[in-house]
């Protein structure tokens, strides 16, 4: 595996990573993609999943993302994303919370925007959870 | 003429002045420092934000069927300006700048037959404002980046400029902030963002990204462009109320510390000439009464 491919990870607060990796996995808005040096031209959005890093065959990191975009170059490969959690950081008992709690938001929500956000944050938070549980099971 | 008690307490006091005045110019430096961290952090973000956008544009909007939010809703009658001033004063003509530049623009809006509605962030734009326009006001934001500025409150504001779009209530928005170009200057700005209008630098800078090795990178989008785009632009209006509420928090802390720096010397000044004062009045009190005890000596 000569060729690398730039992989960065960019929140509105600060650039995450930045580093030459084997492959990542991406979890596109139409499924997940793998991303090989070389690979065409594209953009497209990313839904709340797993991101992962290789480096050779390994998965080297495994970063949550909470949805945004995605631009591939031959060379590059740029994920916007507006909330990233390293997995392993990501606690079990807090993300169940979470997942509790921001349902009960959709329940008590009075307005249909309310409700919408709400829902949004529910999608996150149980995409999180399903990160967490795929993680743990392998 | 004031007693040399008098002098001395006043002396005292203005002493204790120019040392909060001191202390808020150090804070307000190191503030400041956070803020330009912060936005420079922001940067990258911003930056991939706008390349993306130029080229989905370049795809999209020459068929003229774009979102609404590129395309704006065929009208200019309403005005949204969402003015963007601190919760705190003793920062010199911030707050002072921002307000006149909005009660401008708003004036010039109304002549032209336009209304005009204000949603401000930041206390004192809200109060100065809510004084001269009542009527124009009709949403406002505090305490936002109280301790650091976040995205999620970027992103609140966005969603009930978003919210009142969708709803109708006007057609063109606009954002009025405080520009930091140095700790001394900050320039008023005055920024469409509804509709959006692809900036030039933006412009540009796909522009030579494509001419160079990614020789007219054609992208292929999944989904479709305009999908895309519909998702983008709201995220890019977030971006850009969160740079701008960067810039502003980054000014605001300039301004202090320049105009704190400027109380500390006029402290240190006033304090000079009291002490000047203070000092010939005690002399003037000495001889007096060395000019009494004398004269009386004489008289004997």
């Amino acid at each position: 595996m000569a060729d690398k491919v730039e992989f960065e990870l960019v929140s509105p607060e600060k650039l995450l990573v930045s580093q030459p990796v084997d492959m990542v996995v991406v979890p596109g808005g139409e499924g997940n993609f793998g991303v090989l040096a070389g690979h065409a031209p594209m953009i497209t959005t990313v839904r709340p999943g797993v991101i992962d890093i290789f480096e050779g065959d390994r998965i080297v990191d495994r970063i949550f993302v909470a949805g945004g975009f995605a631009e591939v170059t031959e060379t590059r490969c740029t994920v916007l994303a507006e909330q990233a959690t390293n997995l392993s950081e990501l606690d079990r008992a807090a993300v169940e919370q979470e997942v509790k709690d921001t349902g009960e938001d959709v329940d008590d929500a009075k307005t249909d925007g309310d409700r919408a956000l709400a829902e949004g944050r529910l999608a996150i938070a149980r995409a999180k959870l399903e990160a967490i549980t795929g993680a743990t099971a392998h | 003429m004031p007693s040399l008690k008098d002098l001395k307490n006043r002396i005292a006091s203005v002493k204790s002045t120019q040392k909060i005045t001191a202390a808020m110019k150090m804070v307000a430096a190191s503030k400041l420092r956070r803020a330009q961290e912060q936005a420079e952090a922001g940067r990258p973000y911003a930056e991939r934000m706008g390349r993306m956008l130029a080229s989905l544009a370049a795809n999209v909007s020459s068929d003229g069927e774009g979102p609404k939010l590129m395309t704006g809703t065929g009208k200019q009658d309403t005005h949204l300006l969402v003015v963007i001033s601190s919760d705190r004063g003793l920062c010199g003509g911030f707050n002072g700048t921002i307000v006149r530049e909005a009660r401008r623009q708003i004036a010039r809006l109304e002549r032209e037959g336009k209304t005009v509605k204000v949603l401000t962030v930041g206390r004192k734009g809200r109060d100065q404002l809510r004084r001269t326009n009542p009527k124009n006001v009709v949403h406002s934001y505090e305490d936002i980046g109280r301790k650091r500025l976040s995205f999620a409150e970027a992103d609140m504001i966005t969603a009930k400029v978003l919210e009142m779009f969708e709803a109708g209530e006007y057609d063109v928005a606009s954002i009025v902030y405080n520009k930091f170009k140095s700790a001394m200057t900050q320039v008023v700005t005055f920024q469409q963002v509804i509709p959006f209008a692809l900036s030039q630098s933006d412009a540009a800078e796909a522009q030579a990204d494509e001419g160079q090795a990614e020789a007219k990178a054609l992208y292929e989008f999944e989904p479709e462009e305009d999908q895309i785009l519909a998702e983008l632009l709201p995220k890019n209006l977030s971006i850009q109320v969160y740079r701008s509420l960067l810039e502003s928090a980054a000014s605001e802390q300039g301004a202090r510390m320049t105009a704190m720096d400027s109380a500390t010397r006029n402290a240190g000044d006033m304090i000079n000439k009291l002490t000047l004062t203070y000092n010939r009045t005690r002399q003037a009190v000495i001889t007096k009464e060395l000019i009494e005890i004398i004269s009386g000596a004489e008289a004997i």
